[in-house]
């Protein structure tokens, strides 16, 4: 029976294995409730940081976003809180 | 002076209560003077779980609306020599107590027993901070689910603002059959997320169901293994080092192999 386990989890691969899916949601669940961000602070966040930037370059809003996800801190020691942020510039002001 | 030790959770339903009348039995088997008090007010749980259901005469709003004496209220377990329940009001809310009552409370059962044990109930309103007003220390149950391991982690935050830095994890309902599949969360991934002290593992068993029928916790049957894992955390609890029972490894190739080798003796 043991021997027929082993097996049986030799040729799962981690995906299968529900527990890992369980693990992966509530690493990112927790991410949220830790850090206290709820989605619609995340959005208000989004729409200002949008607002300042424009002042001075044109956003390709379409692709812009900014997401909370976990780093290591900087003793890489703990996974910390971190807002990851992807802003790509259509153009300068300057270019005419 | 005893210590108080507030059983609490988060989540509703992961075993709080059977936890409390557990680990009170274990402990006043191990001779010590134990007092459980039900703070579930309005859902009365604690008394049926240990059999005291037709003792109560008084309840804790009773006590904290000084109706009676505390010692009026303390049903004594006449089975077990040194345990004592001082019950919920049923027909009341959680608003009839304040937190600087059982403060109070607290601080009086403290002077005359070694553990005064807090069921708290679900949820993290004025029921949990009732429970865990007067305690010096905590024991989060969780189970290995997702919903339930979530909540423990907001307890831990909300347990960390009231001060309470002492804190234990119970990762209760554990089953061994489906953590070697790997559908069950094993012990280390519940306390790699939740990076609090473990103190018990309890296995998901029938003997919970039987004893409660019977209102016998498991904890006082010798030969019940849950029980054994009860008895264990009441030892810990007293600041004993017992090894953690083995619920499955972390690593499942590990383990199947550890067992492949240990077989052939
Ligand atoms: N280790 C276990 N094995 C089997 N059944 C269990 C175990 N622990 C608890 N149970 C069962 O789970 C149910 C809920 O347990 P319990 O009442 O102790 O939870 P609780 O956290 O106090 O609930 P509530 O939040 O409603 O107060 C009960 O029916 C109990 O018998
Ligand atoms: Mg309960």
């Amino acid at each position: 029976m043991e021997f027929f386990d082993f097996f049986n989890n030799l040729f799962k691969n981690k995906k299968t294995v529900s527990k890992n899916t369980a693990k992966e949601r509530l690493q990112m669940v927790l991410i949220h409730d830790r850090a206290n961000v709820s989605p619609e602070l995340l959005e208000k966040m989004k729409n200002e940081i949008l607002q300042v930037l424009s002042k001075y370059v044109e956003i390709n809003t379409e692709e812009f976003d900014v997401q909370l996800t976990r780093t290591k801190s900087e003793d890489g020691e703990r996974m910390v809180p971190a807002l990851v942020a992807n802003i790509p510039i259509a153009k300068t002001k300057d270019d005419k | 002076m005893g210590q108080v030790i507030v059983v609490t959770s988060g989540k509703g339903g992961v075993g709080k209560t059977t936890t409390t009348a557990n680990i009170g039995t274990a402990l006043s088997l191990k001779g010590k003077k134990t007092v459980l008090i039900d703070t579930d007010i309005g859902l009365r749980n604690l008394d049926v779980v240990l059999g005291l259901e037709n003792r109560i005469v008084f309840d804790i709003v009773d006590v904290v609306e000084k109706k009676c004496k505390v010692k009026q209220a303390l049903i004594r377990d006449k089975r077990f020599d040194g345990l004592f329940l001082i019950p919920a009001a049923q027909t009341r809310d959680k608003n009839a107590v304040t937190p600087e009552q059982m403060k109070e409370l607290c601080e009086e059962l403290k002077q005359e027993f070694d553990f005064v044990i807090i069921d708290c109930p679900a949820g993290i309103e004025q029921g949990f901070k009732n429970a865990v007003a007067g305690a010096d220390r905590a024991i989060i149950v969780t189970t290995p689910e997702v919903s339930a391991v979530r909540d423990a982690d907001r307890i831990i935050g909300l347990l960390e603002a009231n001060e309470i830095d002492q804190m234990h994890l119970i990762i209760n309902r554990i089953r061994v059959d489906m953590v070697k599949k790997g559908d069950m969360m094993n012990v280390d991934d519940i306390l790699e997320i939740l990076g609090v002290k473990l103190i018990g593992v309890v296995p998901d068993d029938e003997d919970i169901i039987i004893s409660t029928n019977k209102g016998e916790p498991a904890s006082s049957d010798e030969k019940s293994k849950v029980g054994q894992a009860y008895r264990n955390i009441a030892l810990r609890i007293c600041g004993e080092e017992i090894p953690i029972m083995d619920m499955g490894s972390s690593n499942i190739f590990v383990n199947a192999f550890k067992k492949i080798f240990s077989r052939q003796k």
